[in-house]
Parts: C-alpha cells; sequence; structure tokens
C-alpha cells in the first residue's frame, strides 16, 4: 500500500482495504496512545493551520505527536499571525511546507484542503473544510465501530442534523464500503441532500429513512447521535419539538440489544442525556479517545515510518 | 422549411453557423460569442425554427468569425448537440459537433457562495463534466450544477 507522502483529503479517497490498513495500524499503536512515549517520529514536525476553532482535533493531533516523539508547530491566534494581514491561505501553506514533515489543517472554505494539497511540498491532512469532509473524524468512528462493535454486517442509526453535518456524509460513505445497513433519522427539514443520497446508492449503500427514532431502537447495533443546531430552525417551537424527539435518555435504552453502543462525534448539546454516560451503551468518551491512535497512525503512515 | 427560404435571411460569406442549438438557447450562445449590443459583423439568429430531429431548434450565424476552443466549450455546456459549420465563400467547408469536455476550467462560477474556488485564493474554478444530462462537479467542493448552465458560465 502506498501511503507515504501522500495527502489525507476525503474519504472517497480511500479503498476499503485502505481503511483497514489504517485501523489495524491504530490498533498496534493504541497501547502507546494510553500513556507512553516512542520515537518513531523523533526529529518530525507537524504544523497544525487551524483557522477554525477545535479542540478534539487540535489536542488529539498534538498528542498523537507527543506520544511519537515529534514536535508540533502552531499557527497561533489570528490576531498573532498574517493571516490579518490578508495573507492567502495558498502562500500560507507554501511557506510552512518548508518547515514542517505535514499540515493539519481546518479552515471554512469547501475545498480548502484540495486546493492547500495544490500548493504544498508535504502531506495536508484534512482536518475540517467548511461543510466539506473530515476524514480522520470518520476514520475514528470506523475505529470505534469496529473495535466496540463490529463492522461486518453493521445496523446502524444515525440521527440528527443529516443536512449540514459534514461528519455524516463521510461516515455514510465509509460504511457502504462494509455493506452496513444504514437508517437515516432526521426530521424533515435536515433530512440528507438527496444528492449525496442519490450517491450513496450508486455506491450500493442499504440506506432507508424515517424520522421516527424509536420505532428502531431495538435493532441496531450503533446508534450515532449528532447535534441538532438551534440555528438552523427559524422557529423556536419547531426546535424544541425536534430537539426533544431526538433526545436519548436512560427510559428510552430499555428495549435496545444489550451489545448497542451509543456515539457522538462531540460536542454534545442536550441530544444524549448525562445520565446515559454511565450507561454499558455510552461509547463517545472512548470515541474521542481513539481520535488519538487513528491520528498516530496517519502521521506514521503520511510521513513514512514503519511501525 | 426548406433550406432555400432560411437562407434568404442573407447568405453569409464567411463565418459560422452555428446550428442545432437546444431551443431557447440562442441567446446564451450569442452572450458566449461576446455579441451584445455593438457588435460590427452581420448576426442573424432563429428561435424555435421546426427540426425534424429535435422539434424545434435555434440556430445563430455570424460573420466573419471562428470560434475558439473555450466558446466551443462553453457552448456544449448549455446545449451538447449543437453544430459548427465553418462557411467558407458562402459553402460549407466544415461541419462539426461540439464536443463535450472531460473538465472544465476557468469557465464556469461555482454555485457554493463557500467553495475556495469563490475566494481570493490563487484557484480557478475546476469542473467534472457528466453527459445526458450535463451536469458539473465542483472538483473543490463537489457541489453539482445541473440547471442554467448558461448563468454561471464565466
Ligand atoms: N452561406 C450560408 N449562409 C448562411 N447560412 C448557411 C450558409 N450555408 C449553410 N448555411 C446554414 O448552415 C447550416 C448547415 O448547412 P447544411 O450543411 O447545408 O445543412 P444541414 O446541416 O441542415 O444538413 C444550415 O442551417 C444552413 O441553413
Ligand atoms: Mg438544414
Ligand atoms: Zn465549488
Amino acid at each position: 500500500m502506498r501511503f507515504e507522502r501522500r495527502h489525507i483529503i476525503s474519504m472517497k479517497d480511500f479503498t476499503r482495504e485502505e481503511i483497514d490498513y489504517i485501523l489495524d495500524r491504530a490498533a498496534k499503536l493504541e497501547p502507546l496512545a494510553r500513556g507512553g512515549r516512542s520515537d518513531l517520529l523523533a526529529g518530525k514536525i507537524l504544523a497544525l493551520l487551524f483557522y477554525e476553532p477545535s479542540t478534539r482535533t487540535r489536542m488529539s493531533f498534538e498528542t498523537a505527536m507527543y506520544r511519537l516523539g515529534g514536535n508540533v508547530l502552531n499557527l497561533g491566534s489570528k490576531e498573532a499571525t498574517s493571516i490579518v494581514k490578508g495573507e492567502t491561505l495558498a502562500d500560507m501553506i507554501r511557506v510552512v511546507s518548508t518547515y514542517s514533515d505535514a499540515i493539519v489543517q481546518r479552515h471554512p472554505s469547501e475545498g480548502s484542503a484540495l486546493m492547500a494539497a495544490e500548493f504544498s511540498l508535504v502531506p495536508i491532512i484534512n482536518g475540517g473544510d467548511g461543510a466539506g469532509h473530515h476524514p480522520t473524524q470518520t476514520l475514528l468512528d470506523l475505529y470505534t465501530i469496529r473495535k466496540e462493535s463490529h463492522l461486518d454486517n453493521l445496523d446502524i442509526a444515525i440521527v440528527g442534523d443529516l443536512k449540514y453535518g459534514r461528519t455524516v456524509h463521510s461516515l455514510t460513505y465509509a460504511l457502504s464500503l462494509y455493506g452496513a445497513n444504514i437508517t437515516l433519522v432526521s426530521p424533515p427539514q435536515l433530512k440528507v441532500p438527496d444528492q449525496i443520497k442519490a450517491d450513496l446508492k450508486a455506491r450500493g449503500a442499504r440506506v432507508r429513512e424515517t424520522e421516527n427514532l424509536e420505532e428502531i431502537l431495538d435493532s441496531i447495533d450503533v446508534l450515532y447521535m449528532t447535534r441538532i443546531q438551534k440555528e438552523r430552525f427559524p422557529d423556536p417551537t419547531e426546535y424544541k419539538k425536534v430537539a426533544g424527539a431526538y433526545k436519548i435518555t436512560t427510559e428510552y435504552l430499555r428495549n435496545v440489544r444489550d451489545s448497542m453502543i451509543i456515539m457522538h462525534p462531540l460536542p454534545r448539546l442536550y441530544e444524549i442525556d448525562s445520565s446515559v454516560d454511565t450507561s454499558s451503551h455510552a461509547r463517545y468518551f472512548e470515541q474521542s479517545f481513539y481520535g488519538v491512535p487513528i491520528r498516530m497512525a496517519l502521521l506514521t503512515i503520511v510521513m513514512g515510518v514503519e511501525v | 422549411m426548406s433550406a432555400e427560404k432560411e437562407l434568404r435571411v442573407r447568405p453569409i460569406h464567411n463565418g459560422t453557423v452555428i446550428d442545432r442549438i437546444l431551443a431557447g438557447q440562442a441567446m446564451n450562445v450569442l452572450k458566449i460569442l461576446g455579441v451584445k449590443g455593438a457588435y460590427s459583423d452581420v448576426v442573424t439568429m432563429a428561435m424555435n425554427v421546426p427540426s425534424k430531429a429535435l422539434g424545434q431548434k435555434d440556430i445563430v450565424k455570424i460573420e466573419n468569425r471562428e470560434l475558439e476552443e473555450k466558446e466551443l466549450d462553453k457552448i456544449s455546456l448549455i446545449s451538447p448537440g449543437a453544430t459548427i459549420n465553418i462557411i467558407r465563400d458562402f459553402e460549407v467547408a466544415d461541419k462539426y459537433q461540439v464536443e463535450l469536455p472531460e473538465i472544465v476550467e476557468s469557465m464556469v462560477k461555482c454555485i457554493n457562495p463557500n467553495c475556495i474556488s469563490n475566494t481570493k485564493e490563487p484557484v480557478t474554478s475546476k469542473f467534472e463534466v457528466k453527459k445526458d444530462p450535463v451536469q458539473l462537479r465542483c472538483i473543490y467542493c463537489e457541489n453539482i450544477i445541473m440547471e442554467n448552465i448558461a448563468e454561471h458560465l464565466l
């Protein structure tokens, strides 16, 4: 598998074999991610170019780099950098790629990561490009599913804002590579766009849609919750109704499969009641931890280091 | 209608006849050719001409002009079946159909205001072209343009 110096832009760039390869490597590195230090990436520098706020993605990349003995370069605050002077992303990439061995980038414009790849001398890892892609999130989601449930013959429900949620689109795409049965649960105004549905069907995905979460709860292996943002609803009472309908509480979980797990990309708002945190189904904190081994795996891969 | 009667408008000495334009697109073809208010040569346009193959078609005839690659590509996007007839000395000297390119660059503006191609960054728009019907997929943000392509031409 040829990964060295390759950019990580979109899940669509990966075959199932390549995804498995990444997940396998993450599994190898997981013990190290739990606490430890190696010098696999000693002498390597990762640049973090975050034009938009990020907690988990940025910090887990930093942790991954430190655990592997590498170093991190941070862009710093907007005010302190030349972004305020109107420097283009393209120029920034040209410069920063001469300082580093790889760049993680988050930028508000769709397609910014692909453009960055055109200008960069080193691999670009897309940490989110507007409403576009966020492949490292999808990879850690897949890792969580494989580890805490199973990827083969998976029944998964994805719930919430399926219209704007960038993670949802790449996740459904990747799951379709594994032949998962995907149920999309959302209020009518937040359904997956037709274009994306058509694309998924063309790729042989098994997808159905419903607005009723309760009706499918007892027949799934994974419940993937996402945020429903207030701003999407012009009418506050409408928002309340929808938010209420998709709120997971312990009562909700009475008839679910014993092995069913609940995931969430975090941060959560009200979708999962905190009483669920201690249930045997909750996996969202493990999920966010798995971001570390996944990012360790990606960093060693793009920097061409054998594990 | 016989060719005889069509030609009676005024035969072209040298120039180009763009025939079999999708009915309703003639004005957009003129726009692509940069024919606006003031234009120095003879241009004739016919709309909704009965056609055996198409039911109806539009035709544009322009004197003393042969089209550039980019103009042909743009015409193909809005009317993939259009034919180009090069007229030399009143005769059809060459005739071919426009051809949809696989990729169009710097030709169409992405409909997504949040696309990197719509910023001050040094990138030009780039789309993958799908046929039947014509669909343009932005390679940067993956938005698809399927309707009113003429309105998005640069
Ligand atoms: N000298 C000319 N001046 C203007 N239009 C012409 C001239 N010669 C041909 N045309 C037009 O160019 C198109 C192609 O001509 P021709 O090859 O004869 O017909 P067709 O493509 O219908 O078989 C027709 O619309 C015809 O009317
Ligand atoms: Mg004719
Ligand atoms: Zn675009």
